[in-house]
């Protein structure tokens, strides 16, 4: 398989009054074509900065301060702002969470799909303009040739976040980057979307980043799976070793602590099972605590722990997985 | 009339009785105009709840499910229907009465961020019931009930002089419940109250809710979108879309042995965090239609992937499959419409 987009030792940071604010830090992953890695993690763990900075978009006072992001290949960190504009939605596209604020709307989704078209393409209005009306039939928009006609507001949630990906698919990219892409929507509709997005991925050879705080469609959806938390990616590996061995304490807790359909139930009469929840809450990316950032609510912390800083390292015997843990490496890297 | 009198539960059991709910809006043509239209966001809903038990009313947006809750909490007028506590008619109640009777009834909102006063500290919201309701002889003896309320809740007490900014979502939450707990309510609405949490601080809320629920004998009246946390939660299920019940029942028999098409797609779509597990998914096609201009006969019909004619015709009444479990669908069997045994 192609290798489309490898990341090494990624960096963003903001200069805050706070302090400095460490976004992103030391991100290593990679996407092949035709592959989903979904990157998962709670709200202010870094996963939509990162998002961001593949695209070289981080509003400052963000900066990539260090890394490198390989598109085919190209480093794209080292590309003069005029050039990168070439990629962006040529040839890496980005899906956000709310498709109401990212569309235009004073412009009707037809022309705003057909934009990149002329753009990118070079193509003439009307043949961009039919070729939109080609891609809301792709991204199955009922009555696509009177619906791009239509404005942003006379649609709704789960159009308009059709209409996003349409746009995104538009150049034909070969990095599709959605951000929370159905977070926004119902149940209903987002198992909608993320049927399409399975479907146009193959459809495509996409190389997919899906990313989301939700670990029931990262597991629906994912081929591999980085786990972030406070920054860093904590934990890689395939989505079935993952949720099957789990080895960051992070992961497990989370894996743990989610409810899921089907889970223990309260028999006949009798009490509740409560969730095995992971204690205290998510730490402030501008005061980090010393040593590894889940050491104060880790359960099998350990004195290195609090001090220094574990690194993302292949884990013995596990092809293309890693964990950035103590429990799995000494602090001079060594297995356990 | 869609709903039966009672669905679900023997009369006089209930702590609440809601019954033929229905809430109403306007849409007017001008500033003054008469109105054009009316949004049926709530359209003839029942339910109860008994003392102790958790109700959870899941539905989609637009389904009324949040605009259910404001009604019993009288956050709202509803157009019409009765809201029974305890026996009381709480709609014929008063203004002063009615401000009695929310010791009772409290609630706790989804937006830790948006439902505390920013420029109050917590002490003081949380102490605001308690004054309200002359609860406590005087300000030492309610600042002790604040304290032990925090500590309830899994808060230090010395932050009562802190301020909201200074906590982050999961222990906003924690103060919403402390302040809900204060007068000692019977009945807690909780609208989405874990939705707005990350996924590792949503196991502790649930699990506090929980706990209380236990320790007080509470009644929570649960409104949800999340059908996972709801089977953690609840004892009995309510399916509302577009703005009437379609389905209720024991969480065993909805989660189980669900009966409404609705409610078996509303589960299907639920994401498993298990790779292990694939099932079989229908994938609903459409959009909710506008509850202005609901569609005629069974409401869910333009979505249904198992619609027959009658459906298009006749709205399906809920109907008592077996004991405590009622379904608004022709094509269930002993529904006395549609297809009835088949």
């Amino acid at each position: 398989m192609t290798r489309i987009l490898e990341v090494a030792n990624l960096a963003t940071h903001f200069e805050t009054p706070e302090g400095l604010v460490r976004a992103v830090d030391r991100v290593s992953f990679h996407v092949d074509e035709g592959e989903t890695l979904g990157l998962v993690g709670e709200s202010g763990c870094g996963k939509s900065i990162t998002a961001l900075s593949l695209l070289r978009l981080v509003p400052p006072p963000g900066r990539i301060v260090a890394g490198m992001i390989r598109y085919r290949e190209t480093d794209l960190t080292a590309l003069p702002e005029k050039e990168m504009r070439r990629y962006r939605g040529r040839h890496l596209a980005l899906v956000f969470q709310e498709p109401t604020t990212a569309l235009n709307p004073v412009f009707t989704v037809g022309y705003q799909i057909a934009e990149g078209l002329i753009v990118h393409k070079m193509m003439r209005r009307r043949e961009a303009l039919r070729e939109a009306v080609r891609l809301m039939e792709r991204v199955r928009i009922p009555d696509a040739a009177r619906r791009a006609r239509e404005y942003p507001h006379q649609m709704s949630g789960g159009m308009r976040q059709r209409v996003m990906i349409a746009m995104a698919l538009a150049c034909r990219p070969s990095v599709l980057i959605a951000d929370e892409p159905t977070t926004a929507l119902d149940v209903t509709i987002q198992a909608e979307i993320l049927d399409l997005l399975r479907r146009l991925k193959d459809e495509y050879r996409l190389a997919l980043i899906l990313i989301t705080h939700n670990l029931g469609i990262i597991a629906e959806t994912a081929d591999r799976i980085a786990v972030m938390y406070a920054g860093r990616i904590v934990e890689q590996a395939g989505t079935a070793d993952l949720f099957r061995t789990p080895r960051h304490p992070y992961t497990e807790g989370l894996l743990k602590s989610v409810p899921r359909l089907g889970g223990p139930t309260a028999p006949a009469g009798g009490r509740k099972p409560r969730l095995p929840a992971i204690e205290g809450g998510v730490p402030d990316l501008a005061a980090l605590p010393a040593g590894c950032a889940f050491h104060p609510r880790c359960p099998d912390v350990m004195d290195d722990c609090r001090s220094v800083e574990p690194l993302p390292l292949p884990l013995a015997g596990g092809a293309d997985r890693n964990v950035a843990c103590f429990k799995h490496h000494d602090v001079h890297g060594r297995p356990r | 009339m869609n709903a039966p009198a009672r669905s679900g539960g023997a009369p006089g059991a209930a702590l609440l009785e809601v019954t033929g709910l229905r809430k109403y809006f306007p849409i007017r043509r001008g500033f003054f105009g008469k109105p054009a239209a009316w949004v049926r966001a709530v359209d003839g809903v029942s339910i109860q709840v008994r003392a102790g038990e958790t109700l959870a009313l899941v539905g989609e947006s637009g389904s009324g499910k949040t605009t259910t809750g404001r009604c019993i909490l009288r956050l709202l007028e509803p157009t019409s229907g009765s809201v029974r506590f305890d026996g009381v008619d709480l709609l014929a109640l008063p203004p002063r009465a009615m401000r009695r009777m929310r010791r009772n009834i409290q609630v706790v909102f989804q937006d830790p961020y948006a439902s505390l006063n920013p420029r109050l500290k917590i002490g003081t919201i949380v102490r605001e019931p308690l004054e309200i309701h002359k609860v406590g002889a005087n300000r030492r003896e309610r600042d002790e009930m604040v304290a032990a309320l925090l500590r309830r809740v899994g808060l230090d007490p010395a932050m009562m002089r802190r301020y909201p900014h200074e906590f982050s979502g999961g222990q906003r939450q924690r103060i919403g419940v402390a302040r809900a707990l204060a007068l000692r309510p019977r009945l807690i609405v909780a609208d989405e109250p874990v939705s707005a949490l990350d996924v590792s601080v949503q196991a502790q809320v649930i699990n506090l809710l929980i706990d209380l629920q236990e320790e007080y004998g509470l009644a929570y009246l649960f409104i949800a979108h999340d059908l996972a946390v709801v089977e953690r939660i609840a004892d009995r299920v309510a399916v509302m879309y577009l703005g009437r019940i379609v389905e209720v029942g024991s969480r065993e028999e909805i989660l189980k042995n669900p009966l409404h098409p609705y409610t078996r797609a509303l589960l299907q779509a639920v994401p498993i965090p298990d790779p292990a597990r694939t099932r079989a998914r229908t994938v609903l096609r459409g959009d909710l239609p506008s509850p202005a201009d609901p569609p005629p006969g069974c409401r869910f019909n333009t979505r249904c992937p198992e619609v027959i004619e009658v459906c298009r015709v006749d709205d399906p009444p809920l109907v008592e499959v077996s004991p405590g479990h009622w379904v608004a669908c022709h094509l269930v069997p002993g529904t006395g419409s549609g297809r009835s045994g088949v």
